[in-house]
């Protein structure tokens, strides 16, 4: 129920498993690190809790099926970003599922950003557990959960990422760099979005604990 | 973008010439743009489908309900905040009367200040008011009471009980400068045209398939976390009952037109609304309240609507025939 727009990307994968999987000999266990995940260490972190300052995202805990999406979008460009592009074509298919199983398992570790202050605080607030509706733009919480801790396979965790990441997520979904996402809906209501109310948002969201607190639901 | 490349690739003498000829250009520039927006969507196919920015677009609805953060902060505002959190999170500031996972704000796009979301502030203003569904005169509380014992599947809070006067509370507060006028511009859901073709089961599948299943899930249960309604059920056991009033599929299309997906407001076809509420209004669902002991007669007393499938054979099941309501 949640590949949306990729039979184009499972057509080129069909091709690159045949050209690469006489490689993929030896049996691969979810508990220990795969061995693609040596160059995913290189930036997301051993523990994959990415790094902030560089805006490289945290990849543990997120739902295995997202994971996979996502290297595929890195692969066929829906997600166009030339790092990742360079490290997802290569991979197999049975190597994307064991990448995205290690890292699904993975426990989110890590201790927030520190509240912004202030206005960009409170707007931050608004916008993310009550939306901006009169500018077309819904609430996170809506969509990826109480808490912003993710909801099913189509909408990841939020919390536990960087301002740097999540800001610059918004824009390329308001730019079309970033796409994939179900119903156009990111892109949709990116485009609603101020550069100043993106950046509210990423902060405050940066900000939130990975356990979420009963006062981050919808009641405020 | 066309245009200006091959103008760039021009000798600077034929540029010149073009530059004379813009106004002629121009009269075709309208033809290319449509091309260039074709050859656009042809590429981008994965791009989303037009939508308006909520629903209020086009209801004509011009009254605006205060911030919330012009909340007072005294005794008035406690009980106006406790109203805003109920519709937000009813199973939780309204327990006691709650049987099903349903929030208000599921059918009251933004906590009930949306014009063509069946905003509170309309409603406020538009009572009492004499009602079919329980034919007598209805005070602004008692329809309030309607939406938990049907919407919410639960029971009647008291008159004067909390939950209602925090409601009414909440309501009154958006409602402030609005003059009392049943005929309020955004109240309700806005009409929606008729289908050219009489709604259909199979094609609202395919619908709920596309666009709906990504958030309410395959058998329409919804989405929950850490034991939150996200996505609410739409049909089953923990979804609206058979007397609310998404139980009509006409009321449910347009709401689904106006307001869903979240954000993309009128972005399906009429068709498509109409089809994809007849089939989410074509499943099983708690019983009627007003239930009359068999179906045959609670259709005849309160579903005698074309838009109610109460009491009708669909796929070979009679919805309705489950029995008595259970007690609360």
């Amino acid at each position: 129920m949640r590949r949306f727009q990729s039979n184009r990307g499972l057509r080129s994968w069909a091709v690159v498993s045949g050209l690469f999987g006489s490689l993929l000999a030896a049996p691969m266990s979810w508990a220990a690190a795969p061995p693609g995940a040596a160059s995913c260490i290189a930036c997301h972190g051993a523990d994959g809790m990415g790094n902030a300052a560089a805006g490289y995202p945290r990849l543990a805990g997120l739902p295995a099926q997202y994971l996979a999406d996502q290297l595929h979008y890195f692969a066929d460009g829906t997600r166009n970003n030339a790092i990742m592009s360079g490290m997802a074509k290569p991979l197999t298919a049975v190597q994307v599922t064991a990448l995205a199983h290690y890292y699904a398992k993975l426990k989110p570790s890590g201790s927030p950003a520190p509240m912004p202050t202030g206005a960009a605080a409170a707007e931050g607030a608004r916008l993310v557990l009550r939306g901006d509706w009169d500018k077309g733009i819904p609430a996170c919480i809506r969509c990826h959960g109480p808490g912003a801790v993710g909801v099913g396979e189509n909408f990841p965790p939020l919390v536990g990422q960087s301002a740097t990441y999540i800001e610059a997520q918004i824009k390329a979904w308001k730019d079309g760099s970033r796409r994939g996402d179900p119903l156009g809906m990111m892109h949709t209501v990116a485009l609603r979005m101020t550069d100043a109310q993106t950046q509210s948002v990423a902060q405050w969201l940066a900000a939130q604990p990975l356990t979420p607190s009963k006062s981050t639901s919808a009641n405020h | 973008m066309t245009i200006s490349f091959s103008l760039a690739a021009q000798p600077a003498t034929d540029r010149a010439a073009l530059g004379r000829k813009l106004s002629s250009l121009a009269c075709s520039l309208s033809a290319i743009g449509l091309m260039v927006t074709a050859a656009h969507a042809a590429h981008a196919a994965d791009a989303p489908p037009k939508s308006e920015i909520n629903a209020a677009v086009g209801t004509g609805a011009t009254f605006t309900p205060p911030p919330e953060s012009a909340i007072p902060d005294d005794e008035f505002g406690k009980m106006v905040k406790l109203g805003r959190d109920i519709m937000l999170d009813t199973p939780k500031y309204a327990k006691a009367y709650v049987g099903n996972t349903l929030s208000c704000v599921n059918c009251h796009t933004d906590a009930g200040r949306m014009a063509g979301s069946a905003p509170l502030w309309a409603a406020y203003v538009s009572y009492p008011a004499y009602r079919g569904k329980n034919k007598k005169v209805n005070t602004f509380e008692e329809r309030l009471q309607g939406c938990f014992m049907y919407s919410q599947n639960g029971k009647a809070p008291p008159l004067g009980s909390e939950p209602l006067v925090a409601l009414e509370s909440y309501a009154y507060w958006l409602s402030k400068g609005l003059p009392v006028d049943e005929k309020v511009a955004g109240r309700g859901y806005p009409n929606l045209p008729e289908p050219a073709l009489a709604p259909d089961y199979v094609r609202g599948q395919k619908v709920y398939e596309a666009k709906c299943i990504v958030c309410h899930a395959a058998n329409g249960e919804g989405q929950y976390v850490n034991g939150e309604t996200v996505f609410p059920p739409l049909w089953g056991a923990k979804s609206f009952n058979w007397g609310a009033g998404m139980g009509s599929y006409k009321n449910a299309a347009k709401f689904i037109y106006a307001n869903m997906p979240y954000g993309m407001s009128y972005s399906l076809t009429p068709q498509e609304a109409w089809d994809v509420a007849y089939f989410m209004d074509a499943h099983e669902r708690p019983q009627d309240p007003r239930w009359q002991g068999n179906v045959a007669g609670t259709r005849a007393k309160f579903h005698d609507s074309k838009f109610s499938l109460y009491g009708t054979k669909i796929n070979g099941k009679l919805l309705g025939d489950i029995g008595a309501p259970k007690a609360r």
